[in-house]
């Protein structure tokens, strides 16, 4: 089932910049699909249209009626004045669900991300890794089918990165989520996906498709096996023909 | 330990002021009526202290009185103002106006216009005081952070859940910021009303009794009410500090002790 389908989709800001120009785009439900591409290629701009945070100047988006979004930012983007379990289930507030099982479903989706117990952390009494495992957590809480996430792990270690995604993958191959995460890093993204599109600048279009078809979550000792090297080669080379192009 | 050196560092300046102060004033045998000792001020005010005390309480009630209003007023205003830019570029201006006056230039008008004596004290006091309440907190309710907003946007918050969970959260910290401001100035606004009024008012806060001791060349009584007006300063400072400090302490990084 397709759960967002973008048909020439283009994006000029009132400063008269082309952000995108032609995005097709099909996103299948159940994919982890990555949009990798150079800073200013307009992934993140693709990924606000996709939720419907931006309209898009050209083309068309269509969206499955059934689609819950979640969303996750660059930063963890936690209110500093409320404490986790309070963040977490912001989003169920807003939409009016009852208290009680406001509370219930953050416990739920805290625990889910491996914060148990640390409901009544404040935000900047966490770890950087752990603030954006609050910020999954409110992600999830709505348990949308489509989880969008903007480079969430870049500000992090690469030992904390790592271990974030491999609980991302546990989580997406346990829910059967979508997920459309933007990256820079060849490697996150080739350890991540199912499918990776490939971006080029300048105006930001998709210029490769990559998929793969590693079983997630990836077994042990992926990320040094010659398997993973490979497909990061292919991916590298996507990418820098991307931006010779 | 650190606490400790907090307190002591300026106690012991001031009792070395003090007594530097009281010592020049004994040995260059400076009389009282022009330049007063603490020993002399402090008998001042021990003297007449029922008096003093309702004197302090009259001026210590209307800064009060006009902080509270500052703190309605101008957050309700800011909050209509954080409604749309049109409004706010509208009537900001004229919050301006009346910032930049001069409160002893409109205090004599509000005193004519006004009949009651303690209510144009009042609105004199609060004039000085809305302004940085209000400044304050627009410029916080317009400080949300953009992913917070586009973060309430994609859950579909109404404009009331904005404003309640996420702009008067955020705009907290320079609310109280312009608070501290704001409680000096209402004291300062009160006693310059009260100064205006003069022989004319009620008669009775702490600045008309130094009007008063000045028409009598009782200087000692003038510095001690004098005194009283700082200490009362000291207090609403401190005691805004101290609100300031128990709502900010879990958050925001202006309450946080430096580690380690």
């Amino acid at each position: 089932m397709t759960l967002v389908a973008l048909d020439g989709v283009g994006k000029r800001f009132a400063s008269g910049t082309e952000a995108l120009r032609g995005i097709d785009l099909k996103i299948e439900a159940g994919e982890f699909l990555s949009l990798l591409g150079p800073s200013g290629c307009g992934k993140s701009t693709l990924l606000r249209l996709i939720a419907g945070l931006a309209e898009p100047s050209s083309g068309r988006i269509a969206r499955a009626a059934s689609r819950q979004v979640g969303f996750v930012f660059q930063e963890a983007t936690l209110l500093p004045w409320s404490d986790a379990i309070t963040n977490v289930r912001l989003p169920l507030r807003l939409a009016g669900v009852a208290r009680a099982e406001q509370e219930a479903r953050a416990a739920e989706a805290l625990a889910q991300v491996g914060l148990g117990g640390f409901e009544r952390a404040y935000p900047r009494e966490l770890s950087g890794g752990m603030r954006m495992r609050v910020s999954i957590a409110r992600a999830l809480v709505t348990r949308p089918s489509l989880l969008l996430m903007d480079e969430p792990f870049a500000a992090l270690d690469e030992l904390t990165r790592h271990r974030l995604n491999d609980d991302l993958l546990a989580l997406w191959a346990g829910s059967g989520v979508t997920v459309v995460f933007v990256t820079h890093s060849v490697f996150e993204s080739v350890y991540l996906s199912s499918r990776i599109l490939v971006m080029a600048a300048r105006p930001g279009r998709v210029a490769a498709e990559v998929r793969l078809d590693e079983p997630a979550p990836r077994p042990e000792g992926f990320r040094t096996s010659a398997g993973y090297a490979a497909l990061c080669r292919r991916a590298t080379e996507a990418l820098e023909g991307a931006m010779r192009a | 330990m650190r606490r400790w050196a907090d307190w002591l560092a300026p106690t012991l300046v001031g009792l070395l002021v003090l007594g530097g102060w009281e010592a020049a004033v004994r040995l260059l045998e400076v009389p009282a009526y022009q330049v007063p000792g603490p020993a002399a001020i402090a008998r001042a005010l021990a003297e007449d202290w029922p008096l003093f005390r309702s004197s302090m309480l009259v001026t210590l009630r209307i800064a009060l009185l006009a902080l509270l209003l500052a703190v309605t007023l101008g957050g309700l205003l800011a909050v209509i103002f954080a409604q749309s830019r049109w409004v706010e570029r509208a009537f900001f201006p004229y919050a301006v106006v009346l910032q930049v006056t001069p409160v002893v230039a409109i205090a004599p008008l509000i005193l004519i216009w006004v009949d009651d004596v303690t209510l144009s004290l009042l609105i004199c006091a609060w004039i000085v005081a809305f302004f940085p309440i209000l400044s304050n907190t627009v410029l916080g309710l317009n400080s949300a952070d953009r992913n917070h907003v586009e973060l309430f946007r994609l859950y579909g918050a109404t404009r009331w859940q904005t404003l309640w969970l996420l702009r008067l959260p955020g705009a907290l910290p320079f609310f109280l910021a312009g608070l501290r401001v704001a409680g000096g100035l209402a004291l300062i606004g009160a006693v310059v009303a009260e100064f205006v009024a003069g022989a004319g008012g009620t008669g009775s806060g702490l600045a008309f009794r130094i009007l008063e001791a000045g028409y009598q060349l009782k200087i000692p009584r003038m510095f001690a009410a004098l005194a009283l007006i700082s200490a009362l300063g000291i207090a609403i400072f401190a005691v805004l500090g101290l609100v300031q400090h128990l709502l900010l302490r879990r958050w925001h990084e202006s309450a946080m002790r430096p580690e380690g």
